[in-house]
């Protein structure tokens, strides 16, 4: 009799990766004809240390909190601090919005973020004829001190961190935050947070401007500046790639275009004659972080590594601060669909847990009817539970970058990184990405990879489930939040009344003190601080900002 | 009732942003799709008021206009946009719609006149049947 079972030393085993690959792979089927990720990227079907999976450890990975930063910018990440769940918030009135903060602080919520509407992102007050229709509508209403003043009412400037998502009009909302904290007592060193005001992605993506791109960049370094020298608590920019890639950039692609637009504002601060350790440690970030779990997570690693580099070899950086790329995190709105909503849990779900094995600082979880509307306050509160289970249930916050050493994880963060790398070398050889902008570089290349998206969605290569697949017709319904009109009215009456009250003679000469400022080229940020406690609003800088530095227009490119 | 009319010459399409709202990938992406379709297709670019938005119409002698609105003001910029046309003696030029737009005011805008509304997740080819099967023939 003789047996059938084979010894452990007769089993099949390949010699090496192509071996196998041509070997036993080859020799079965697969079940479709391409494996790419949601940015076009093929997929090797298995990654091993002879295919691109094998790392230098020291100089590609390091150890956490150690150049370069691969692996997190912390040592104990979130062993010794979980990320901070920072839930973007913003409508209606400013009480509207106070009320939104302080459910938000009762449920756990470590950090506001506030969301500004259209007209105040784009430099009307609501009394303005362009602002019609939109008061309140997108995000909260702030026009005046007293608007800034009513939003933060009942909470301690010093005990919480605020994120405000602003851009072009970022220097007067900032100047409205930091003149109350002034009225309140509180010294600007203790103040702590992040102001958006990144205006070169306002261009490349989310087109919310009011100058040219030139001007609109010195601002930017004017806060940049000034939070240099007097509130070195406060992130004066967040280097967003969030909105590129909303705008339909793949992975690289927004890694790319939001590193070389740090690299710009680097150059202009230097330029200043400011020192690349003064300013440096605060530059913050913020990604999308979209559906491909792997090809994200390797996004955060990869960008932490590329900003490293740059800044101690192109800047000779001095310091492990300044070489520390430290990053917000939103899930991606794009993903989240109108059928079938309660989907969006699930997804959303998925893209804040590579969020967190990608190592990132703070995250805002989409709740899933913004696709329909501003989130009621029972979706937000799904979103945030969602960051707690991950933090609290899932135990991946146990263990230092999990995911390091991954063949396949290593392999593809050294993709991105050198890809991303190449873009931004044609960036350089442009001139910069001031220059890529004015010559529409990357707005051209966000509109092919969207259109290809499109046409691969179309034939049904890019699966989006519930919309171009397992379709269901007859939509769920879930609840939604509705702005009442009356806010438009409210807020127009408000600010007029307030407009009235001023001193006119005090009001005037701070008006003109701001557009000395811009005339003679000097950091109007401290002249900000003045001139809104003396009553100036948003849409008055605003105007400032279009009579001295111009207006830009839309180009239009298809 | 409609019909499937082939036209005279190509549909000629004016894709329109209104108001402060920046998104702008779904308006450009069905631009292009409208073209490589063999339409012609203008774009205004971003943040046009309704008065540029008929002017344009006119000028071009476009067929039709798609209004692009992700911002929450389409309740104020459609009705605004059929009102102007009117005036200009200009509303034989069909006004459909895209964007973020919740169930219930897509009825009431249906009822003001905009003829279609299209909501992301929409297939590029679902729009180009539409316009094809409802512009006027020219002859």
């Amino acid at each position: 009799m003789t047996s059938k079972k084979k010894t452990p030393e007769q089993f099949k085993q390949s010699g090496s990766y192509k071996e196998w690959r041509s070997g036993a792979y080859a020799s079965q089927r697969e079940r479709k004809g391409k494996f790419q990720s949601i940015s076009f990227r093929e997929q090797p079907e298995l990654v091993t240390p002879d295919n691109g999976g094998a790392v230098n450890y020291e100089q590609d990975l390091g150890y956490p909190g150690e150049f370069p930063f691969t692996r997190g910018v912390q040592p104990t990440m979130y062993r010794g601090r979980l990320w901070t769940m920072r839930q973007f918030a913003g409508f209606g009135t400013p009480e509207d919005t106070n009320k939104r903060f302080k459910y938000l602080l009762e449920h756990g919520q470590t950090g506001l973020s506030t969301a500004f509407d259209m007209p105040s992102l784009m430099g009307y007050d609501p009394d303005s004829p362009r602002s019609i229709g939109e008061v309140g509508r997108e995000g909260v209403s702030v026009s005046t001190i007293e608007d800034m003043d009513t939003l933060f009412s009942g909470i301690a400037l010093d005990q919480v961190t605020t994120s405000m998502t602003i851009n072009c009009t970022a220097t007067v909302a900032f100047a409205f935050y930091f003149a109350i904290a002034k009225r309140r007592n509180i010294p600007f060193d203790a103040l702590g947070g992040t102001i958006q005001n990144d205006m070169l992605k306002e261009f490349i993506a989310q087109k919310e401007w009011i100058s040219p791109p030139a001007p609109s960049v010195k601002l930017v370094c004017d806060v940049i500046e000034f939070c240099a020298e007097s509130a070195p608590r406060f992130n004066p920019v967040s280097i967003s790639g969030y909105h590129i890639r909303e705008a339909g950039a793949t992975a690289v692609q927004e890694l790319a275009f939001t590193i070389a637009d740090g690299l710009a504002y680097v150059d202009h601060c230097l330029g200043r004659g400011m020192k690349i350790d003064d300013f440096a440690p605060r530059l913050s970030f913020f990604f999308d972080v979209h559906n491909d779990f792997f090809e994200e997570i390797a996004k955060f690693r990869a960008a932490r590594r590329l900003w490293a580099r740059l800044m101690r070899e192109r800047y000779g950086a001095a310091t492990e601060a300044s070489c520390k790329l430290r990053t917000h995190a939103q899930t991606a709105g794009v993903s989240l669909t109108a059928q079938q909503p309660v989907n969006n849990v699930a997804r959303v779900a998925m893209q804040a847990l590579a969020a967190v094995l990608g190592g990132v600082q703070s995250l805002h979880t989409n709740s899933m009817d913004e696709t329909l509307s501003l989130p009621t306050e029972d979706a937000v509160r799904v979103a945030l539970r969602t960051q707690q289970i991950i933090a609290e249930e899932s135990g991946v916050t146990n263990v230092v970058d999990p995911l390091g050493g991954s063949f396949y994880v290593e392999r593809l963060t050294s993709e991105i990184e050198s890809e991303a790398l190449e873009y931004i070398k044609r960036i350089d050889a442009l001139g910069g990405m001031l220059q890529a902008v004015e010559v529409g570089f990357p707005q051209r290349e966000i509109a092919e990879s969207a259109y290809q998206f499109q046409l691969q969605v179309d034939a049904q290569e890019q699966v989006i489930v519930g919309v171009n697949k397992y379709a269901e017709g007859g939509e769920q319904e879930i609840p939604t939040l509705k702005i009442d009109h009356v806010v438009e009215q409210q807020q127009i009456e408000r600010v007029k009344a307030f407009k009235n009250r001023r001193d006119k003679v005090r009001h005037a000469a701070s008006l003109r003190a701001v557009e000395s400022a811009c005339r003679e080229n000097r950091n109007v940020v401290p002249v900000l601080i003045d001139a809104v406690n003396e009553g100036v609003t948003l849409g008055e800088v605003s105007d400032v900002y279009r009579n001295v530095f111009g207006v830009y227009t839309d180009p239009g490119m298809l | 009732m409609t019909t499937t009319h082939v036209p005279q010459r190509p549909v000629r399409i004016l894709i329109a942003k209104a108001g402060l709202d920046g998104h702008d990938r779904g308006a450009k992406v069905i631009a292009r799709a409208l073209r490589d379709a063999g339409m012609e297709v203008i774009y205004t670019g971003l943040h046009q008021t309704t008065e540029n938005i008929v002017r344009a119409a006119i000028q071009e002698d476009v067929d039709c206009i798609g209004l692009s609105i992700l911002s929450g003001a389409h309740m104020t910029l459609f009705p605004d946009l059929l009102d102007k046309l009117k005036k200009e003696d200009a509303d034989d030029i069909l006004v459909f719609g895209g964007g973020i737009i919740p169930k219930d005011d897509i009825e009431q805008l249906k009822k003001l006149g905009v003829r279609e509304i299209f909501i992301p997740g929409t297939h590029t080819q679902t729009v180009i049947d539409w316009i094809s099967a409802n512009v006027p023939v020219h002859e």
